[in-house]
């Protein structure tokens, strides 16, 4: 398992490399530059600016010089942000994105299993029935729309919890933005529990455990183990997005997340940060899908890496 | 967990202990379009960062509440008789945030700061009146060579390159803020960081989180400190307007810089007179690439803009935000008598329909050989609504339109570098009250703004005579000329004037509307 | 004995022709009452899509400047209180006052009154307008400063309401079914034939072939997304196909992952082994073995898939590659919607009902194609 997970990092090198070499030079070739504005810029005044940003120089300098401040773990200058290095917005984005992603991913999980648990012990009857269309619902509805329906409710009409703002995390401004986070996760967390318990629940030996008369309770803990396989790998992926942010949430709630910088930087054309997002990405993504392949093999003894 | 908890738990009781503090002080939540780029003034070119930078840094001359011109650092100026040397007196009591004194050398470094083409300055060309500022900004001359003097501390000349008449306007602009020297030196680009950052206007940088806030405390020793009755003002970037709007109502934002401008009648049903509409200097048009086939024909270019409706537009689409344009330079504007205006203004909708589609008869379209025409837009809701009413407007006369549709950079780009593009959809905001603000765009070697490719040399000839020109009566005249010619030509079809759409709280005292949209905060008080 | 030997054979034969695994799930699919209503639900909502924006009475790129923004309702628009505003308004266009605007069934008559004789041309204002017909004059008086008009009124209906320019909202949800639909259910069958194939090849090769694989994937995976579409609209211009090939992109490979994921366990079952031992070959098991015992979540992922390509697609069109105005899709009106939620929340409504209930629809069939395809449950 060790020599697995070694590996596994040392592939990681190439892939990042592949990633930034591939990214950099796409991103470069989409019109428009970081200092092009609805009002231009003086001819001067940009070629002063692509001076002092290295943009005058040659593509493949500009690659030179990119990769070799990253090895350094420099990730530059935001274009857009110029007052911050992208390490600095990272630094202050970041752990707001992984508190409210990570909370939102531990309601799914705890919320979603156990309303995935209830329908699959009670298949076909109304608590299913009621567990599916409201799973559906969590799929369906976009968050776009969610977020100003809860806004509107809890902020405007009801007035209990702030509309937006981060208030340096208070627990009564991260309420709304979790919840909306969570509902799609929610909604595939309990509907996947529910598919793969109804199938574990009919498999060998958790039939033995029942007819060792065995109390639910256990007999659900094992089914779980078996039902978690798919769960864990859809959850690699989603964990890996909810907690480098989401643009609308984080849009809609005005939260400082780094979710924004994904479609803002690349709108506003800021190739530094895009870079960062980039980089930020696959780390999360590598890290998530190791992590999964590590927990299949606990999970199921019979997944195994040679 | 139980270390969370705690956390929780203390930064609850903070927040309640900070909220009982905060009472005492008087806060204002003020929304603003964006986050800055940077605090850096010369480094800036934007609105909304100028709304921030001029409530901490005050340049020679400042707005007022009502958006008029009055003396900032200076307190008074004289004008040599050939409009060529301008000398300021600063205030005696003039100072920096940390004590020291401001001084007319301060202004000296900071205007060749924004010159020297190291520092990057987006905006510098707004000053290149000053003498040598251009050449020195291109490379070509020695910073010191810059037409700014020291006259003795309390004294500054300033000599320009000719006569301009916006000049004190233009010292306005964040682009002729003092910077502080001797925290520059110290901290280097990091001087725009809370803690290092020294400023002299009526607020200091108290915090700044990307995506989130800038807050700015009170500064105990500007020159008029005891009349600023705001203690913290707490800039917050409104990415999402609907949103920043329900943040309003809720009472978490006392204005904000913008409203969703299509839900503005649903807005003044809940809000009522805190929606603000006011008209501002920029205009809203259509460029029509004039080296084009289909477009080459003033005739055709014409029978286009005739028959938009331009009210629909404005009322439907914009919920009256925005007011229809009948001339390029927006009325009101400073140095200028009424603007010039299309003569088909007062015809009714059939007239011009009848006209515009006889123009389009004599320039070879008609049933049988519609005009195409392809318009651009970057992506907006109320571009889409627009340009969709433009077609409609236009398939009245038998054109057939197909859109473009990209993100801002890469219409901007292609407008640009390009010329593949017909019909377009852009804007322009006055950096200045000025009409050469808005004529300058369509001369003929303005290769980067003039995205008509407009070459009229009658044209071009007018708006050079017109900068010779230093009695302002006859130099609003000829810039009138240049105007009447390129609405006959009609190059850009003006369709709206952008207006200043503001929320803005019952509780908010002393928020005046005026054209610059500059709203100081050291005027304002909160009503609690 | 030789006989019997026989028949077996042939039973043998029969049973394996009727046992297929495809014939037999779908046999067992309409047994499944909700997914046949669902499947009948589906085939409505593409007939209504295909056939519905013909028949509304109105084309889905039709603009009445008058009625912009109205709510949905059941009776004809001009309500009555709509009428004298109009009438007015044409009236200060003839620079001239209407006198007794009085209706009768679906005919208008009123009195224009002005200081200078009125010029009858203008009369076609009334026509001009989206709630009147031609004018007729039916008296003249006071040197043409006096006429009396009748003018028929226009009835509409907008069952759905109209959007901000004044179009039909029931045929411009309609006509969005046509593109969300598609690209909807070939954007999710071109994810689901591509992530499945490559994620059980992956998991069932295993070993480096599988590592490169995956690390394949998480290259697609962190790539600028935005870039990519700009790109494509920069180079290639709008092609409905590139839209496919954008969603196609990005979406078959949290697929190919749950997939690979399902494989790595299944590969290790006594059936896959037993197969392997009979001399199977990898493309016979990864067909025949691996891949129907990942249906179940792949199911459900499925289901997940087809809201999320049909919302990506409203992004692609903020970026120029997905649809263009005049036409629409359904994500584009839900997120029009969505802003204009505290004014005009038909416009959020009714196109979300369509979604939502397209949705539930292919849900039901989801879970009854899951149950169908069940190798164990047979």
């Amino acid at each position: 398992m060790l020599s697995f997970i070694l590996r596994r990092f040392l592939s990681a090198i190439p892939t990042l490399f592949l990633v930034v070499t591939i990214s950099f030079f796409l991103i470069r070739i989409a019109p428009g530059g970081p200092f092009d504005l609805e009002q231009p810029l003086e001819a001067t005044v940009m070629e002063n600016l692509k001076r002092i940003y290295n943009l005058d120089k040659p593509l493949i300098e500009q690659y030179g010089i990119y990769l070799w401040h990253l090895a350094q773990g420099d990730f530059g200058p935001s274009f857009y942000l110029r007052d911050f290095t992208i390490g600095d917005l990272f630094a202050r984005g970041l752990p707001v994105s992984i508190t409210l992603g990570s909370l939102a991913l531990l309601t799914a999980v705890l919320l979603g299993g156990t309303l995935g648990s209830i329908a699959a012990l009670r298949q076909n009857s109304w608590i299913d029935y009621v567990v599916s269309s409201f799973g559906t619902m969590g799929l369906t509805i976009p968050n776009f729309v969610i977020a100003p329906v809860f806004q509107i409710v809890f902020g405007l009409m009801l007035a209990l919890l702030p509309v937006g703002g981060w208030n340096d995390g208070s627990v009564r401004n991260i309420i709304l933005p979790v919840i909306v986070l969570a509902l799609p996760q929610l909604a595939v967390v309990a509907r996947m529990i529910r598919a793969s318990m109804i199938e574990a629940l009919r498999s060998n030996h958790i039939r033995t455990l029942r007819s060792l008369g065995l109390p639910t309770s256990v007999v659900v803990l094992h089914a779980l183990r078996g039902a978690s396989l798919p769960i864990v790998s859809y959850l690699g992926p989603a964990a890996a997005a909810l907690l480098t942010g989401s643009v609308v949430v984080e849009t809609i709630f005005a939260l400082p997340g780094v979710g924004r910088y994904f479609v803002e930087g690349a709108l506003n054309r800021d190739y530094t940060l895009v870079m960062g997002t980039v980089v930020l990405v696959a780390v999360f993504v590598m890290f998530f899908n190791l992590l999964v392949d590590i927990l299949y093999a606990i999970i199921d003894p019979r997944v195994r890496y040679e | 967990m139980s270390s969370w908890l705690k956390r929780t738990t203390i930064a609850a009781f903070a927040t309640v202990a900070f909220t009982g503090m905060a009472a005492a002080q008087v806060v204002y939540n003020r929304g603003n379009d964006a986050d800055p780029e940077t605090l850096d003034p010369h480094k800036t070119s934007t609105t909304y960062e100028s709304h921030i930078l001029r409530d901490m840094l005050e340049g020679l001359m400042a707005y007022n509440a009502a958006g008029k011109v009055v003396p900032g650092v200076a307190e008074k100026h004289e004008i040599s008789d050939d409009g060529m040397t301008y000398r300021f007196t600063l205030r005696p009591n003039a100072k920096w945030s940390n004590g020291d004194p401001l001084k007319a050398s301060d202004f000296v470094f900071s205007l060749r700061r924004i010159m020297d083409p190291a520092t990057g300055a987006k905006y510098a060309n707004i000053l290149y009146p000053i003498k040598n500022a251009e050449k020195i900004n291109k490379g070509q001359g020695k910073v010191e060579d810059l037409g700014v003097k020291a006259v003795d501390d309390r004294t500054l000349e300033i000599t320009l390159e000719q006569p301009t008449p916006y000049f004190l306007e233009l010292l306005t602009h964040q682009t002729g803020l003092p910077v502080h020297a001797a925290s520059i030196q110290k901290h280097g680009a990091d001087f725009v960081k809370p803690g290092n950052y020294v400023s002299n206007g009526p607020y200091v940088l108290k915090d700044f989180v990307p995506n989130s806030q800038i807050t700015l405390e009170k500064n105990a020793n500007f020159h008029d400190a005891q009349n600023v009755k705001i203690d913290r003002v707490v800039f917050q970037p409104q990415k999402d307007l609907a949103a920043t709007a329900r943040r309003f109502e809720a009472g978490e934002l006392l204005s904000t810089s913008d409203f969703p401008a299509d839900q503005a009648k649903a807005l003044r049903e809940r809000l009522g007179n805190q929606v603000r509409t006011s008209p501002r200097l920029g205009l809203y048009y259509i460029a029509l690439n004039t080296t084009k086939e289909n477009l080459k024909d003033p005739r055709v270019r014409q029978a286009l803009s005739m028959v938009i409706d331009r009210e629909l537009i404005s009322e439907q689409v914009w919920g009256g935000a925005m007011l229809p344009a009948y001339s390029i330079v927006p009325p009101g504007i400073g140095n200028y008598k009424e603007p010039a205006t299309v003569d088909f203004k007062d015809m009714s909708p059939i007239e011009r329909e009848d006209k515009a589609k006889e123009l389009l008869k004599q320039a070879g379209y008609g049933p049988g050989k519609p005009l195409k025409v392809q318009l651009r837009y970057n992506t907006t809701d109320n571009n889409k609504n627009t340009v969709v009413q433009v077609a409609d407007d236009w398939k009245r006369i038998g054109v057939e339109t197909s859109f473009i549709n990209t993100d801002g950079k890469t219409h901007f780009a292609v407008l640009r570098d390009t010329n593949d593009y017909e019909a377009a959809r852009a804007g322009w905001i006055a950096d200045y009250s000025d009409p050469q603000n808005f004529l300058f765009i369509l001369e003929s070697d303005n290769k980067g703004f003039n995205y008509a490719k407009y070459n009229n040399p009658e044209y071009d000839a007018l708006m050079d005579k017109a900068a010779k020109e230093q009695n302002l009566d006859k130099r609003a005249d000829i810039l009138k000329q240049a105007e009447a010619i390129a609405l006959k030509d009609m190059p850009y079809i003006p369709v709206l004037f952008y207006g200043n759409n503001n929320l803005v709280s019952n509780k908010l005292q002393g928020w005046v509307d005026n054209p610059t949209g500059f709203h100081p905060t050291r005027y304002m008080s909160i009503k609690q | 004995m030789a006989q019997g030997a026989v028949i077996p054979t042939d039973t043998m034969v029969g049973s394996v022709k009727g046992r297929s695994l495809w014939a037999d799930a779908r046999a067992r699919l309409f047994r499944n009452k909700a997914a046949v209503v669902s499947i009948g639900w589906l085939i409505l909502m593409a007939l209504a899509c295909i056939i519905g924006p013909e028949i509304t009475g109105h084309r889905y790129d039709q603009i009445y400047t008058e009625y912009s923004r109205i709510p949905a309702s059941l009776t004809a628009y001009p309500k009555p209180e709509q009428i004298t505003p109009a009438v007015e308004r044409i009236g200060s266009r003839l620079r001239a006052k209407p006198e007794g605007i009085a209706v009768e069934g679906d005919t208008l008559r009123a009195t224009f009154v002005g200081q200078r004789p009125i010029d009858e041309r203008s009369l076609a204002f009334f026509s001009r307008s989206d709630m009147f017909g031609e004018a007729q004059v039916t008296e003249r008086g006071e040197e043409g400063r006096r006429l009396t008009v009748e003018v028929p009124i226009e009835r509409r209906h907008f069952y759905f309401g109209t959007d901000t320019n004044g179009r039909d909202l029931l045929t411009r949800t309609l006509f969005a079914g046509r593109i969300s639909l598609s690209i909807g259910l070939l954007a999710t069958f071109v994810a689901l034939v591509i992530g499945v194939l490559y994620g059980a090849t992956s998991g069932y090769l295993g070993g480096r072939i599988d590592v490169a694989m995956m690390r394949f994937v998480d290259i697609l995976y962190s790539l600028p997304f935005i870039f990519f579409v700009i790109m494509l609209v920069v180079f290639f211009g709008r092609n409905f196909i590139l839209m496919f090939i954008a969603v196609g992109a990005v979406t078959w490979l949290d697929m190919a992952r749950i997939v690979r994921g399902q494989t790595l366990s299944i590969k290790r079952q006594e059936f896959v082994q037993a197969a392997e031992a009979l001399g199977v070959g990898t493309k016979g098991i990864i067909r025949r073995h691996v891949i129907p015992n990942t249906l179940g979540p792949v199911v459900v992922y499925m289901t997940l898939l087809v809201p999320k390509v049909i919302l990506l697609e409203s992004f692609l069109s903020f970026l120029g590659l997905g649809v263009q105005e005049p036409m629409t899709s359904w994500g584009v009106l839900i997120a029009d919607g969505a802003r204009n939620i505290q004014g005009a929340a038909f416009m959020l409504i009714f196109p979300s009902i369509f979604l939502v209930s397209t949705l539930f629809a292919l849900n039901f069939i989801g879970d009854g194609l899951r149950d169908a395809l069940d190798p164990k449950d047979r």
